[in-house]
């Protein structure tokens, strides 16, 4: 393997990782918000004692899952200059800004008002400190914003020029409001939203299971939670069909690969599987449903969705011989199916959750058993999260920057397969080492915790 | 004045930032070594509040390079691959490190993360100061800004001496910082020998450096410069005459101001280049062959302008939030 495809690797294995915990910095971030806002409005002195341990308890969650983003978060950023000068220096122009903006707007206040808000308890009056919560939860989400600028720019370019051999910005407004910025940022806000409401709501149900003490409070927490969720879930769901439906414009090749439609149709049908043959172009076996793909782009059964083949032909008059189509097809096609079949199991699991704690609670003594087993589920959004960030950027292949630069031009020259390889191991074994230590550390917190009204 | 230069000053203030804050919160984490577990954890709290709004000015500082000077970003990550990839696992293990120490209460745990703390705090110190003693040196880059030597090329004696050097200054730097925040009368009598002991030592290596740096390098050839590294030099005095009196306040300012010169001085030197090339005069990354358009600068400008006096204010008001020195009884994290 030589440095290139190592380089690839290492990007999407910290990337992955990074996107384990920055989901739920995001969503747990206004959680946490939204539950001091409760604590500060709370009348009786006991349930004031219950909901301050209430807002620590998840706060502690929060800062152990936000430590390991922001680390490797660090990662992420110098990634750009260590292994891809080459795209660095085609895309400083425009890259550089949504970064450093990222920097001065987002990441400065996330980083200085968690610190006020983790050692500000008795330095702060209530209303002061809960404001810096929703200041980090502001700055977790702008920070994501400017992420999302720079890479809806890698999707799909606006409001720039080729200036001497690189890319230069000529319209930051363009940059900004760019299209597929829309899509790719609702999309994940509420990825967000899903993400840290699930973990409440799984933490939660086992606390409700095993910790008789704390039961009450954490009933009443699920039931905020599984309100919040379904917000989370609706939304990414509607902005992820929205996002596929504008991808018929903004990325043709993206969406034909994601669902393996190698042939231009009109209606085109939407494989359910598929055994793809990515060397002959075509599905070797495959279970359809006529016109549902073209209901699902155009919402109607009449119109044209474009194939792979033919996008294939597209893109070589356009930029010349080569070949255009993601290498992993198979992939994306599969991760696209994991991402959705995981929401829509998503719904069902916090609907039926739901039905549970606002219709049956007084049956949840009988069912304990059930909410003790709600842990095993907690990997869902995971998944769903992962295999999302693979189809975005898999399905930019063979592209760094759609139409402007090839991945395979932009990676550093003067590195070595062995330099990447000790790094790859390098942060790896690291990235793992860390996982294993922080969720041990965060389930002995989580079990060894009560939150009752006692002092 | 074009944005090229005003780009070379904003990164100069950066640096600046981030050698100063993250300077005495590397520092402190150096100081863990060897110390009771108890007094540990109060230096983990003084900085505590703080260092994570500390680390973005290096965050910041690496941004914003990329947006204005792409390809020093370019060159410079790409040549310390290996020493960034140092660094990065040290910065891990120092993050992570704040928030799980006091998760749970048997020493093997503490012991550990305040071990990470150490290493994820020397080894950025270490490496910044060979990083920085490169760029001054030159390092070979050809005619296409690309990085020809190899990872042992960077580690080179004076390199390293210059690492040293930096390890020093910041954890005198930090040392200071505690004088400054910590309550305990009998750990206070402590630290301001150990300051006086490393502003000596820091002083010693300045000097070696110096000379060293001297017979290696052009950066003493300008006026600008050799003005600043004297005020440094001066600054790092009258911190250790702070130190001995006793006076916590006038050693870690006069080490603030020593820091901000040393990392002026360097720019100075550096002034238009700010990557040398060991091959070519010709080959070196300056200010315009590096840069951004004026149009992304002047964009980067205007952000600056409105943003970086916003964080000094609000960064400020954080230190007065915490500005009570931290007692024994204070280190129950959370």
């Amino acid at each position: 393997m030589d440095a290139l495809i190592l380089s690839r690797l290492q990007f999407a294995i910290t990337t992955v990782y990074h996107f384990l915990f920055v989901p739920v910095t995001l969503g747990l971030s206004i959680f946490v918000a939204l539950l001091e806002m409760w604590y500060i409005n709370s009348g009786s002195y006991e349930e004031r004692i219950k909901l301050k341990k209430l807002v620590k308890f998840f706060g502690t969650i929060f800062l152990i899952n936000f430590a390991m983003g922001v680390v490797t978060g660090i990662v992420q950023e110098f990634h750009f200059g260590m292994n891809w000068s080459e795209y660095a220096r085609f895309m400083g122009d425009i890259f550089g800004a949504p970064l450093a903006l990222e920097a001065l707007t987002a990441f400065f206040i996330e980083s200085t008002f968690i610190g006020l808000w983790i050692f500000g308890w008795d330095k702060l009056n209530e209303k002061l400190h809960c404001l810096c919560i929703w200041i980090v939860a502001f700055g977790s989400n702008l920070s994501a914003f400017w992420i999302l600028v720079a890479n809806s720019f890698m999707q799909h370019p606006v409001g720039y020029a080729i200036e001497d051999g690189r890319a230069v910005m000529t319209d930051f407004g363009a940059l900004v409001t760019n299209p597929y910025l829309f899509g790719e940022y609702s999309h994940t806000f509420f990825a967000g939203i899903t993400t840290g409401g699930f973990l409440v709501i799984v933490v939660s149900a086992w606390k409700v299971a095993t910790d008789e003490d704390s039961r009450e409070i954490f009933l009443r927490t699920m039931r905020r939670a599984v309100l919040y969720t379904l917000v989370g879930v609706l939304g990414v769901m509607g902005s992820g069909h929205m996002h596929a439906q504008y991808l018929a414009e903004g990325n043709p090749m993206k969406l034909a690969s994601f669902e393996a439609l190698w042939e231009t149709e009109n209606p085109a049908p939407f494989a359910v599987v598929a055994d793809i043959n990515q060397e002959a172009g075509k599905n070797d076996f495959e279970i359809l449903i006529p016109n549902m793909f073209t209901f699902m782009v155009h919402n109607s059964f009449e119109g044209e969705v474009k194939g792979i083949n033919d996008l294939q032909r597209e893109a070589v008059e356009k930029y010349g011989s080569g070949y255009y189509i993601p290498n992993d097809v198979r992939g994306m096609f599969w991760s696209f199916r994991a991402m959705v079949g995981a929401g829509g199991a998503l719904l069902l699991i916090v609907l039926g959750t739901g039905c549970f704690v606002f219709f049956c609670r007084e049956k949840i003594r009988e069912h304990l058993c059930c909410l003790k087993l709600m842990p095993l589920l907690l990997p869902i959004p995971f998944i769903a999260n992962s295999a999302g960030w693979y189809i975005a950027e898999a399905g930019r292949q063979p592209w760094i920057v759609v139409g402007l630069q090839k991945t395979a031009v932009a990676v550093s020259p003067n590195l070595s397969a062995g330099e990447v390889w000790v790094t790859l191991i390098g942060f790896t074994a690291i990235y793992l080492f860390l996982a294993v230590l922080a969720v041990f550390t965060a389930v002995m917190f989580i079990r060894r915790t009560h939150v009752t009204e006692e002092e | 004045m074009d944005l090229n230069i005003v780009w070379f000053i904003l990164i100069t203030v950066l640096f600046t930032g981030f050698f100063i804050l993250e300077g005495f919160d590397y520092g402190v984490g150096m100081m863990l070594l060897g110390r009771p577990k108890n007094e540990r954890s109060q230096f983990v709290r003084a900085i505590g509040p703080v260092w994570d709004g500390n680390e973005v000015w290096m965050i910041t500082a690496g941004g914003a390079t990329f947006a204005a000077f792409p390809h020093v970003y370019a060159t410079m990550f790409s040549t310390f691959y290996l020493a960034l990839f140092l660094m990065l696992l040290a910065l891990i293990m120092r993050g992570v490190a704040f928030e799980l120490r006091g998760k749970f209460q048997f020493a093997d745990w503490t012991n550990f993360w305040d071990c990470s703390i150490f290493f994820g705090s020397f080894v950025p110190a270490l490496l910044w100061g060979v990083a920085v003693t490169n760029l001054l040196r030159g390092v070979p880059i050809d005619f296409q800004m690309h990085y020809v030597g190899t990872f042992l090329d960077l580690l080179s004696p004076c390199a390293l001496l210059g690492g040293i050097f930096f390890v020093l200054l910041f954890a005198f730097h930090g040392s200071n910082f505690l004088l400054i925040r910590i309550a305990d009368k009998g750990l206070l009598e402590e630290l301001r020998k150990k300051s006086l002991c490393l502003g000596l030592l820091t002083l010693a290596a300045y000097a070696v450096f110096a000379g060293v740096a001297f017979a290696d390098t052009d950066i003493l050839a300008k006026l600008s410069t050799v003005i600043f590294l004297g005020l440094s030099i001066a600054a790092l005095i009258a911190s250790c005459a702070g130190a001995n009196a006793g006076c916590g306040c006038k050693a870690f300012i006069s080490s603030t101001l020593a820091i901000a010169f040393l990392t002026i001085g360097f720019f100075t030197a550096l002034f238009p280049r700010i990557m040398v090339s060991s091959l070519s005069p010709d080959w070196s990354l300056n200010i315009y062959n590096a840069a951004s358009t004026p149009h992304t600068l002047m964009l980067m400008t205007i952000a600056a302008v409105i943003f970086v006096p916003i964080v000094l204010i609000y960064q400020a008001w954080t230190y007065r939030v915490f500005k009570e020195r931290v007692t024994p009884a204070d280190v129950h994290y959370h």
